[in-house]
């Protein structure tokens, strides 16, 4: 759902871009403050696998494709700061490496994409974490719940943008984005939850909220 | 902890990751995306002709293609391979800033 340049108001790039912008220079101190050393490699492997994996489009209905997101996968294994500077480099790439979303946009796709897909999904898997057992059942369920919320609100967000820039009528692009995604996001969380069990197998202790403590928090 | 080496998982996981930009991307699906879609279905795709702006002529790789190179599946698949070299740079180089500091 990268949306290219021309479908949003000036008003909506500005404001997205100031709040990207904002909460970049938080998730950089956030972020730094809590990454271990065994994690900076993992911040390279991470966004390597979610700028490939994005290439990758999918058949959902006829006519309609949808590609993996990772906001969820990332922010479940590494955290929603280093999530959202994840998603903001993959997406700063994409835009400016390959043309795929608009520059005028960017601030918009990252506020969807990093934000509300990495930020939320985060919180809704640490719901539903506290609310599962927490065998790794238990985990893979509310990775899976969260992941296919992170596209549902990523999409969400992007037609509240459309609607509020004018370019669609909330009754119509509201239910249009929300129902394609909802769709798109069963493919996020098989892909997801396939991700965190090959590495909860493995090595289960890179995934930092695997049998944490600390639940719900995401201190400001 | 597991059976396998940090080095190994991260190896690992960057060899999952340039098999699937190199190898699957050819094949991605070219169907338009659920934004195109409903930008189609609802009328407004024509919107992005409009835009001021455009990356198209200025963005080295547009579309995930090398320019000049004719055969769309090798161009596709070397674009990849380059994005996905490029970013696990960025992350890693990024990641260590965060922890120097």
């Amino acid at each position: 759902m990268h949306i290219p340049d021309g479908f949003l108001s000036n008003v909506i790039n500005l404001t997205t871009a100031g709040i990207s912008g904002g909460v970049m220079a938080l998730a950089l101190k956030k972020a730094g403050r809590e990454i271990s050393d065994k994690e900076v490699p993992l911040v390279g492997v991470t966004a390597a696998f979610i700028f490939a994996a994005q290439m990758i489009n999918f058949p959902v209905v006829a006519g309609t494709s949808g590609h993996f997101l990772g906001a969820a996968l990332a922010s479940i294994l590494l955290g929603p700061w280093l999530c959202f500077i994840i998603m903001a480099l993959v997406l700063v790439l994409q835009c400016l490496g390959f043309a795929d979303g608009g520059l005028t946009a960017l601030g918009s796709n990252i506020v969807n994409m990093g934000l509300i897909g990495g930020m939320g999904s985060y919180l809704i898997f640490r719901i539903f974490q506290s609310f599962f057992s927490s065998s790794p059942k238990g985990f893979l369920l509310a990775s899976a719940i969260a992941s296919w919320f992170s596209v549902v609100l990523a999409s969400l967000a992007c037609a509240l943008e459309l609607g509020l820039s004018g370019t669609s009528p909330f009754s119509l692009v509201i239910p249009s984005m929300v129902g394609f995604h909802a769709l798109i996001g069963t493919g996020e969380a098989l892909i997801t939850t396939s991700i965190l069990s090959a590495v909860l197998t493995v090595r289960s202790d890179l995934i930092r909220t695997w049998r944490t403590d600390k639940p719900l928090t995401v201190r400001l | 902890m597991g059976k396998y080496t940090q080095k190994r998982v991260v190896l690992w996981g960057f060899v999952l990751a340039l098999i699937i930009a190199v190898f699957l991307s050819p094949w991605a699906s070219s169907w338009p995306d659920g934004l195109e879609r409903v930008a189609e279905n609802l009328g407004f795709i024509k919107k992005t002709e409009q835009a001021g702006v455009t990356l198209w002529e200025r963005s080295p790789l547009p579309d995930y293609a090398i320019p000049g190179l004719a055969n769309k599946g090798w161009s596709t698949a070397l674009a990849g391979l380059l994005g996905t070299v490029v970013i696990f740079g960025l992350g890693w180089g990024i990641a260590r800033l965060l922890k120097r500091k």
